[in-house]
């Protein structure tokens, strides 16, 4: 049984660059990274030392409020080097990699009569753990907290993303087994949306409810569809996932292994040859950027994950733990002559002040990181509301999130949201406000003073 | 290219300093900052703050420059030098050199006037705030000319704009921070700190102040004054269409109005939802009025019959009622913010500007007041709004558990 879910309100950023359906395996990649940072509210305690030799899969640290989370080295190394910030800080964890990987190996679950006692423990020790965020708040799950209903959003959405039909092709038995697992922590359902148009891999996957959704961007982001199957009330906990963790927490089920290989997409207009790579979590970014994608000193803006929600790396960067794209577009920081007046045909834009965007339905743009204007409070009214499908009045929450009122803030719907929910809005900001930082600092005020 | 470079080049010299914020201005008018993204959203959306003001002056130009024409033209025909325009919207009689040179030389120094104060003043409070200098007042400088008297003395002019952007706008925080229009704020100061001066019958032709006690004295009286005071119009549902009437600078031509109203909706800039339901709330008041007429409530000897017996369409194309609603009830900042509160708060901008216009003869303008009033209501009504979808997320709350 399939519900259809059709978004209307919304926007689909059309760009040049998108990912061409070939893959390649990338460079081996001698260096892997950890970065604390990737994982929201987490304050690391480190397990391992410099100098400690490490298989893949065999945990580095833990959350220090929840010591059951683990996060584990991608691969098989030593590590050699932990760089820290201010107030020692742990910034990274740099892992070199051993020639040949070997694994922790961890015991294989008969997953039909495996209690969820078990099935947690396993995620917990294996690292798989950190791959189900929870909302409210948009951070890792909370081991002891049973959750009402579990989300994966198998359709991608934003702009120039991998796609996840491609991704997951032939991933059937890893899904399965990773949705038949999470089907035991929660009494309630397992949804799964995928988008109208294609097949999805995970369309056939039993002990799921499964969604369609079609509309512009953001239709696939799971906030989006957490509000159109089963808002999330005050004192409610959902989980969620994304496709391409599932595959390996499967792998781990099935195998007993960490294998954390994944298929990542390079795109941006500023690649010569936008495609897909085999790579693994944490990989150096330059074993694959420069082949057919940049110039050595090209002057452009590296991000790990999508361009809307993505992390800026430097080119000597690492792959962020969650991501599945590296995103290459060029940096904007130059002057523009009466910017502000003249007729504009190469950016996209949802209003017609002398803006043509509406005129080329689909033409494919290349937008550089330039702000396009200086940051202004906030002055017009009405334009988030048409890219923003949930039913939350989006400048009315993102006000009370800058006056930081917490009873207006939990009345207007902050349990429901995440930053990624209001990139769009971010986007077509006239008054260039940073929407998703304003919402993270809140999510963020809220979890330290309500929990 | 140098030019760039050599502005690049200042900018970074007064980085950090108090001339940052005046350079800044005068900077990203020239060129559009090389700002980028930090964190959030790695691309933007190419509009900002000063193309959506911009685009709001495009639509404002054309009511400029007819009311340049229009000053001209109705000073000369007070004055007997010209006939009446006949030949419809591009009469040649109307569309004449010497009405356009009258009109501009003397409009021109109320745009000056406008901006120069108003722009200081923002200027000024920018620099001591240290913060950047904000496009609001691009607007409310170019509205302030059209909704003054054409007589206005300049000196006026200058106080009620210091009042209005200090009181009206600074003091609450500045652009996005107001809760009364700017421009109507000016207006109001002027109308209640000189009101022999702004409801006089004298003010609205050129010329007509210093007429008075001579031979040849002209009237210049608006046509809401006349109607107010139960005389006959002197002029064709055309005329007051096309404009060709007294009245304050920029809102006697319907017709541009219309069309500036019609591109603002086009471009998204402008509110459709707020700009249709205050006519609808105009209509309706004024259909109740012409009902009270019909079963002779109101009979001809009321001072209130000469503008309740207007044919209620009527109401929509004399006074400023079409420039109020297209071009300030739809100020984004000071209407309601919500697209629900936007049609309640646009309906009583009508409903009200009617009401007020009939049973305030004195002064028979009542757009601006209405929308000073709605203005003042606007939070009220969002706060229901919002409040609503709060009910309703408690209610499914409710369900759950019950």
């Amino acid at each position: 049984m399939s519900n259809d879910i059709r978004i209307k309100k919304g926007l689909d950023i059309k760009l040049k660059g998108e990912a061409e359906k070939t893959t390649e395996k990338a460079i081996f990649s001698n260096f892997y990274t950890l970065r604390p940072e990737d994982f929201h509210g987490v304050i690391p305690k480190l397990i391992s030392r410099v100098g400690t030799k490490l298989k893949a899969g065999e945990p580095v640290f833990y959350d220090k409020s929840n010591e059951d989370v683990k996060f584990v080295s991608p691969v098989s190394g030593e590590i050699i080097e932990i760089e820290r910030g201010e107030k020692r800080k742990i910034l990274s964890i740099k892992i070199q990699a051993d020639k040949t990987e070997s694994y922790l190996e961890h015991d294989i679950l008969n997953l039909e009569k495996a209690n969820p006692e078990d099935v947690k423990t396993l995620l917990l020790a294996s690292g798989c753990w950190p791959f189900i965020k929870q909302r409210p708040y948009d951070v890792i799950a909370k081991p002891d907290k049973e959750p009402k209903a579990i989300f994966i959003s198998a359709h991608a959405s934003a702009p120039l993303v991998a796609n996840l039909n491609y991704t997951l092709q032939g991933k059937e038995k890893e899904l399965q087994a990773a949705v038949t697992a999470l089907g035991k922590l929660t009494k309630g359902k397992v949804h799964v949306s995928v988008g109208k148009h294609g097949k999805s891999p995970m369309e056939g996957l039993s002990g799921i409810t499964l969604h369609k959704v079609s509309g512009p961007h953001p239709s696939g982001n799971v906030g989006t569809q957490i509000n159109k199957i089963d808002p999330i009330n005050k004192g409610e906990i959902v989980w969620t996932v994304s496709p391409q963790d599932l595959v390996i927490m499967g792998e781990l089920l099935l195998t007993g292994k960490f294998n954390a290989e994944r298929l990542v997409a390079l795109v941006g207009s500023s690649v010569e040859k936008p495609r897909y790579f085999v790579t693994k979590l944490g990989c150096e970014l330059a074993t694959m950027i420069y082949d057919h994608g940049i110039k050595k000193d090209a002057h452009v803006r590296i991000i790990s994950g999508n361009i809307l929600s993505g992390k800026t790396v430097k080119p000597d960067g690492y792959l962020d733990y969650y991501s599945n794209t590296i995103t290459v577009i060029p940096e904007g920081d130059d002057y523009e002559l009466f910017g502000w007046t003249t007729p504009v045909f190469n950016k996209v834009s949802t209003t017609r002040a002398l803006t043509f965007s509406w005129l080329f339905p689909n033409k494919k743009y290349d937008l550089n990181t330039n702000t396009n204007g200086e940051h202004r409070a906030f002055v017009v009214t009405g334009n988030y509301e048409e890219v923003f499908p949930l039913d939350i009045y989006p400048m009315q929450i993102l006000k009370s999130c800058m006056y930081q009122d917490l009873d207006e803030m939990e009345a207007l719907g902050m349990y429901e949201v995440a930053p990624e929910d209001f990139a769009l809005t971010e986007f077509v900001c006239v008054s260039k406000q940073p929407h998703q930082d304003i919402i993270r600092k809140g999510l963020d005020l809220m979890l330290k003073e309500i929990g | 290219m140098s030019l760039k470079n050599n502005l690049d080049k200042l900018k970074q010299k007064y980085k950090g300093t108090k001339m940052a914020t005046a350079f800044g201005a005068f900077h990203t008018f020239l060129y559009t900052p090389n700002d980028t993204t930090h964190n959030g959203t790695h691309i933007k959306a190419a509009d900002d703050l000063k193309r959506t003001m911009n685009t709001v002056i495009l639509a404002l130009i054309p009511c400029l420059i007819f009311g340049m024409f229009n000053a001209g033209y109705q000073h000369y025909l007070a004055a007997g030098d010209i006939d009446a325009a006949t030949g419809g919207f591009f009469s040649s009689q109307f569309w004449t050199l010497d009405n356009f040179s009258l009109g501009f030389w003397k409009i021109i120094p109320l745009v000056i006037v406008s901006y120069g104060v108003g722009l200081g003043i923002e200027f000024l409070f920018a620099t001591i705030k240290n913060h950047e200098v904000e496009e609001g007042y691009l607007v409310t400088g170019m509205l302030v000319p059209l909704i003054v008297p054409v007589d206005i003395p300049l000196w006026m002019l200058a106080v009620a704009v210091a009042f209005g952007v200090v009181i009206g706008k600074e003091v609450f925080g500045g652009t996005g921070m107001n809760i009364l229009n700017p421009a109507l704020t000016i207006r109001a100061f002027l109308f209640f700190a000189y009101p022999t001066w702004m409801s006089g019958d004298k003010v609205w032709v050129q010329g007509a102040v210093e007429s008075i006690g001579k031979v040849d004295a002209i009237s210049g009286e608006t046509m809401l004054g006349s109607l107010a005071q139960g005389r006959h119009l002197g002029y064709s549902v055309w005329d007051m269409f096309y404009g060709f009437i007294p009245g304050s600078i920029g809102e006697t031509s319907t017709l541009l109005i219309i069309l500036g109203g019609l591109f603002l909706i086009f471009t998204k800039i402008g509110s459709w939802r707020i700009m249709l339901s205050s006519v609808v709330g105009a209509l309706i008041m004024g259909l109740i009025f012409n009902y009270l007429v019909d079963v002779n409530v109101i009979s001809e000897g009321s001072k209130f019959y000469g503008l309740m017996s207007t044919p209620f369409w009527e109401h929509l194309i004399i006074g400023g009622f079409a420039f109020g609603t297209v071009y300030m009830a739809t100020d984004p900042v000071t209407a309601s913010q919500t697209n629900k509160g936007k049609w309640i708060y646009g309906f009583f901008v009508g409903f009200l500007s009617i009401l007020i216009r009939v049973f305030n003869p004195a002064y028979p303008e009542g757009v601006m007041l209405a929308i000073l009033l709605m203005n003042v209501f606007a939070p009220t009504i969002d706060h229901y709004v919002v409040k609503g979808n709060i009910k309703q997320r408690l209610k499914r709350l409710k369900v759950k558990t019950a």
